[in-house]
């Protein structure tokens, strides 16, 4: 590791079936990791919607609906960062086709990548598995 | 989630207790378009309670805002605490929707069915 690198504490791995009822588990999750390292509470909210909307687009689109399929979510607890993977084993994800809708076009829907790309500081989608996708959220938290 | 549904001066209001998200939201949709259904051209919503909205809360409300809109009525919000106000920042939709601080503001120049 170099001394630039953020040192990891801890990591923290979460598997749900990918099914909407399900989703408020990860964000109680990532709620109570970002209460213990003290986040304030505008990059807690934020951290939640980003990866909620994460995971219900893999729902929606990875795997087209409500499955038993799992969505796993690995997070990295370091000193400055908040880092999650996303791990899914659906259809993969066109990377230059996911793009935020503009905000002036009034319509339900298509707000979640605009969230997720609004509140994280680093989004990768990471197209080296075989099979499914993997999504790398990252939120660099400010020091008091 | 919970959804209650009253009636002040004969005007509508759904108020929303709970998280809106991909697994709730259909219920809250399903809701108003029963209540815009039932000749109601004007309805407020109280979310006070709410404690979660993403995108597909968003999107429901969007959808109610476009119905109210096209029917000549006014859709109200009202009672958001920080993190539902932040996600109307976040869309830019809190100058889009009238949000309302009290019940009594949304109520202020509707008109009864």
């Amino acid at each position: 590791m170099t001394g630039q690198k953020a040192r990891q504490i801890d990591t923290i791995e979460i598997v749900i079936p990918a099914k909407p009822q399900f989703l408020k588990i990860i964000r109680s999750a990532v709620n109570s990791i970002c209460e213990i390292r003290k986040f304030c509470r505008e990059d807690m909210n934020n951290v939640i919607l980003a990866v909620d909307e994460a995971c219900s687009n893999i729902i929606k689109h990875a795997y087209g609906k409500p499955t038993n399929q799992p969505i796993q979510a690995t997070i990295k607890i370091c000193d400055d960062r908040f880092e999650i993977h996303l791990r899914d084993y659906g259809k993969k994800a066109d990377s230059n086709k996911i793009k935020p809708r503009q905000l002036d076009d009034l319509r339900p829907g298509g707000l979640g990548v605009h969230f997720i790309k609004s509140v994280m500081d680093e989004v990768v989608y990471d197209n080296t598995p075989d099979k499914g996708n993997l999504l790398k959220l990252v939120k660099i938290i400010a020091k008091n | 989630m919970e959804l209650e549904v009253f009636k002040k001066n004969d005007v509508a209001i759904l108020k929303i207790s709970g998280d809106v998200d991909l697994y709730s939201s259909p219920q809250v949709r399903n809701k108003i378009l029963a209540l815009l259904a039932k000749t109601q051209k004007n309805l407020l919503v109280n979310l006070k309670d709410v404690s979660y909205m993403d995108s597909s809360g968003v999107a429901t409300l969007v959808e109610a805002l476009q119905l109210t809109n096209k029917r000549g009525g006014k859709l109200r919000l009202y009672h958001l605490g920080p993190a539902i106000r932040d996600v109307f920042e976040l869309s830019r939709l809190d100058k889009v929707f009238d949000i309302c601080e009290t019940e009594s503001q949304a109520l202020n120049g509707i008109i009864a069915e």
